[in-house]
């Protein structure tokens, strides 16, 4: 729609040709037995000197589509054409004027960054004389010159990334694929690399295919991509997509002192909604159509005063309107989970097994569940954690928020007792963990960001160690078995290897998992990260549930958009909490004239710049030097 | 109690639906009690030999015919001149060249002193012994039956030879029993020493960290497999030694199993300790080797410790396989009553207690 039509399959390699054509392309895979159509009868075309982004949930063939254009790969019907030039035939050729960064991009993490340009300019064959001005280029736009003798593999991730970026870079290529660049990257990290893909569109003309798992990321790409099973639903501009939404998003806050938690589970059970998201202290709605507003009024009037006010659609909406009403429609596959129905079954457990349903701890509700006072720990001679103390009321979703390196996944293994603290008091449910740990371990549940479960064991085998491993016998056992493979929805894979699940599967299974011995307290370690954006917001959606019914809740993560979903949260930087509060106070923060109505992003960028310029920069140039 | 039968059925399930292990735990025993069997032996058998005979005499030939008659000895060439002696042996198609000098029959007939050469491929210094105790057999056989038949002085001492516990002086029955505990120290390091560092690469021991389990619960749960995997493999040997290869069975169950039983505590605790000092199943498989071919070698299943440097038999006490090799082979072939064999018991004891100990400290250790 925004090409001035070019014949498809044209051989001439004239200039206006598109970067990208494909033609109804189809591409199998068997896979033990089975076959696997990653995608369907696929047409797309990409215009030069633009950013694609390419969305969809996991196996949606996102990964195989960036393969067939790199050459990777060849379709079983159709044809693949980059400038002009079918892959088939002119593969090498086409290779040439190709930059391919995969998801985890092949740096050798025993050289130095200077060796990794240098080898990937020999393997590219860039000519000797124009590397130095090339190099002095890409390490200016990544910020990488003062580190150019640091080995690779000491870097951070967020510069591991803008390393692979550099290396992609370092022959100019005319079409750039980029597959998830932004996975498991720091908001700091990840706004410079969209700056350096900018910044690439518009001094090179070079065109760009990106694909992405942040919605918001969806939002800065010129012409957007939706792929769904190996199918693509849609082409176009972002607003294209958010047209429809028009007139039916709106800001849901109660006036009255409410939850907002149960207010989204509240709003998520209306057939009206299509999709109720928290979003600091208020809920965000799609609704099915603008005039259901009415609906929505008289539905909440018993609560008391409610502030419903409209706002613009975001391309996240869009997103999970589309694919949301898409599951729903594909009722025969045992795993058709949405958002509402999930919200269903987390508060109205089915009628058999609601007596060994988890039950709220109701004693001195007061005191806080979780305790940490001055906790620091020692590796050697490096703090990773120097004196952070905080509370967690029961009930509360506390999120714990950081770049990679700032010591939160190490405060959170100290919680957990996985981890020893040097010094401090640390207090889980009442119990000192310092000095009984495994009796303060039976009162929680952990997740680990690898799901980590027993691969070669089945679903159900999983599911019955983890309850033996909390002591539960008999009648009982078998009754949260039984609740979990119904909440989880895993009885169709009850005897399936858990290893060899999708990640969603995995996700799930972990969780139930985590929840068999109905902890107090549940931690979870990135719980989302490699989910899709449908799967994450189901994930939260029981989350919510569990908070609802008194489960208390840490959980670190790298979303931004998911720290709105917390009651309250810390910002940690170098070891240290930088910021502690409510999503709103935080983002209170960042508040300035030009930028009235802050997102979570901006909050963190602004609190970690801030830091950066006082005095605590003298020690960090010591280190990086 | 409830939890550790959960912890054990996990292990066993993990163990044994992994296709890879399973194939670990089965297959690597047949082929070696097969290999070591049927090929580890001293046994020197059909000795390829030339003959170089310059004497036309009847008395040459009938001690030749004596070589060529006996079933260690294949007669594969006649030799007609001194020179055709070394190609032959250096090209290993011969061991042995015996040479009968002009004279023989002459010197024996005159009551004389005859002489017979015998020229050795000395290289491998085991077998040309062996070989030469062949040849000497022949020959004194040969000269009492001389002496038997008159006209010349009888030998004056005649040696009477009586080898107990092994009558024939079989090698397998030397060899066999040894399989026991070689197999049976292969299968449960490799079943223990994977089993934490797979769960660290994995990320699964975090979770089972997080569980109440308390070290020695977890130690527990990862020692049973392996005690039950290494009795069965040790059982299943033992009886292909007793009823395959035919090797005496003398001494009491009893006393083997309780051998047995401490012997795989102790490999399971070095397996343990190896496996959570390790990060990932590579270290842990190479952790499992550099230990296992020197336990192996430093035995005594192949070579006796007291032929080792003195230095080298002193390191040798925290071999756990040096104790099971002395208990398996008194069982089998002499009968060894318990009570003689507690100088085996109790240091294995030593070694099991020490390292799953430190295996259960080790656990909680992070590899910061």
């Amino acid at each position: 729609m925004m090409s001035t039509a070019t014949p498809l399959a044209d051989s001439r390699p004239a200039a206006p040709a598109e970067a990208l054509v494909l033609d109804s392309v189809t591409k199998r895979f068997s896979a033990a037995g089975r076959e696997v159509v990653a995608l369907h009868d696929v047409s797309l075309q990409l215009t030069p000197g633009t950013i694609t982004g390419l969305i969809g949930p996991d196996g949606a063939g996102k990964t195989t589509l960036m393969r067939l254009a790199a050459g990777l790969l060849w379709p079983d019907e159709g044809t693949v054409h980059v400038f002009g030039l079918d892959m088939r035939h002119h593969g090498h050729q086409v290779q040439a004027s190709l930059g391919y960064m995969p998801q985890r991009f092949g740096l050798y993490e025993d050289l130095t960054v200077q060796e990794n340009l240098d080898l990937y300019a020999d393997l590219q064959g860039v000519p000797h004389a124009a590397r130095t001005a090339r190099y002095r280029e890409l390490m200016r736009m990544t910020g990488l010159a003062p580190f150019t003798s640091r080995l690779a593999g000491r870097l951070s991730g967020g510069m591991k990334q803008k390393l692979g970026l550099a290396c992609t870079l370092v022959h100019p290529p005319g079409l750039l694929l980029l597959d998830e660049p932004t996975v498991g990257v720091d908001p700091v990290s990840r706004r410079e690399l969209w700056q350096i893909v900018d910044r690439f569109v518009r001094e090179e003309g070079t065109t760009v295919l990106l694909s992405t798992a942040y919605l918001d990321e969806a939002e800065r790409c010129d012409d957007l991509i939706i792929l769904y099973e190996g199918r693509l639903l849609g082409q176009g501009k972002p607003d294209v997509f958010e047209r429809p939404l028009e007139g039916r998003t709106f800001k849901v806050r109660l006036q009255r002192e409410h939850h907002n938690r149960s207010l989204e589970q509240k709003l998520s059970t209306l057939p009206e909604v299509v999709d109720a998201v928290i979003q600091g202290d208020a809920v965000r709605i799609v609704l099915r159509e603008p005039s259901a507003v009415e609906a929505i009024h008289r539905a909440l009037d018993p609560l008391g005063v409610v502030d419903i006010e409209a706002v613009p659609p975001r391309f996240e909406d869009a997103f999970v309107s589309m694919l949301g009403t898409r599951g729903r429609q594909d009722a025969d596959k045992p795993d058709h989970d949405n958002s509402s129905e999930t919200a269903t079954d987390g508060t109205q457990p089915p009628r058999s097994t609601a007596d060994v349903d988890l039950r709220i701890p109701t004693t001195d509700d007061t005191r806080p569940v979780i305790e940490v006072r001055d906790v620091k720990r020692r590796f050697g001679d490096f703090y990773a954690v120097k004196g952070v103390t905080f509370d967690v009321a029961r009930g509360e979703v506390f999120g714990l928020l950081g770049a990679n390196g700032a010591g939160k996944t190490t405060t959170f293994r100290m919680l957990c007792g996985l981890l020893p603290a040097s010094e401090g008091r640390l207090v889980v449910a009442g119990i000192d963990v310092r000095r009984t740990a495994a009796a303060a371990r039976a009162r929680i549940g952990y997740m680990s960001q690898k799901f980590s479960l027993y691969g070669t064991l089945s679903v159900a085998q999983n599911l019955r160690f983890f309850s033996g491993a909390y002591g539960l016998r008999g009648r009982r056992r078998a009754a949260r078995i039984r609740w979990a493979m119904e909440q989880f929805q895993l009885t169709s894979v009850a005897n399936s290897n858990s290893g060899a699940l999708p990640l969603g599967y995995k996700q799930r299974l972990a969780l139930a998992c985590a929840l068999m011995h109905e902890p107090e307290i549940l931690f979870l370690d990135e719980p989302t990260s490699g989910v899709d954006p449908l799967a994450r917001r189901e994930f939260w959606h029981r989350i919510n549930a569990l908070a609802a019914r008194g489960v208390t809740v840490l959980v670190t993560t790298h979303f931004m958009e998911e720290a709105e979903y917390c009651d309250r949260l810390a910002i940690m930087v170098e070891g240290e909490i930088l910021a502690l509060g409510t999503p709103s106070q935080i983002k209170e923060r960042a508040r300035t004239a030009e930028r009235p109505e802050p997102i979570m992003e901006d909050a963190f960028i602004t609190l970690i710049q801030s830091r950066r310029e006082q005095p605590a920069r003298s020690g960090e140039a010591k280190r990086e030097a | 109690m409830s939890r550790i039968v959960a912890l054990i059925t996990k292990e066993f399930l993990a163990l044994l639906r992994d296709p890879r292990s399973r194939f670990v735990i089965i297959l690597p025993p047949i082929i070696q009690l097969i290999v070591f069997g049927y090929a580890a032996t001293y046994d020197v058998t059909d000795v390829p030999f030339a003959v170089y005979n310059e004497c036309p005499g009847d008395q040459s030939r009938e001690l030749l015919a004596r070589f060529e008659g006996s079933p260690y000895f294949r007669h594969v060439a006649t030799l007609t001149h001194e020179e055709q002696m070394a190609p032959l042996v250096d090209r290993r198609d011969v061991l042995l060249v015996l040479h009968v000098g002009p004279q023989f029959d002459r010197q024996l007939n005159t009551g004389g002193v005859a002489r017979l050469q015998a020229i050795v491929d000395g290289r491998n210094s085991n077998t040309a012994l062996i070989v030469l105790g062949y040849v000497q057999d022949i020959v004194t056989n040969f000269n009492l039956q001389r002496a038997g038949r008159g006209g010349v002085p009888a030998v004056p001492v005649r040696l009477e030879i009586r080898s107990w516990f092994n009558p024939n002086l079989v090698s397998r029955w030397f060899f066999v029993p040894g399989i026991v505990g070689l197999l049976t120290l292969v299968v449960t390091m490799l079943v223990t020493a994977l089993s934490v560092a797979r769960e660290r690469e994995q990320g699964t021991f975090d979770q089972l960290l997080v569980t109440p389990y308390r070290p020695w619960e977890i130690l527990v749960g990862k020692a049973v497999p392996g005690m039950v995997i290494g009795t069965l493999e040790a059982s299943f040997i033992t009886a292909m030694a007793v009823w395959w290869f035919r090797v005496p069975f003398n001494g009491s169950l009893v006393t083997l199993y309780v051998g047995l039983e401490l012997f795989i505590l102790s490999a399971i605790g070095v397996g343990l300790m190896i496996s959570s000092l390790s990060v990932t199943q590579q270290q842990a498989l190479l952790g499992a080797f550099l230990f296992l071919v020197p336990a192996i070698i430093l035995s005594g299943f192949a070579t006796p410790i007291a032929n080792m440097v003195p230095l080298v038999q002193k390191a040798t006490v925290v071999n756990p396989m040096r104790y099971f090799i002395v208990i398996v082979r008194g069982v089998f072939l002499e009968g060894t009553p318990a009570h003689l064999l507690y100088d085996q018991f109790w240091p294995m004891a030593l070694i099991a207690a020490f390292c799953l100990t430190a295996a259960a400290f080790l656990f909680r250790r992070r590899l910061y």
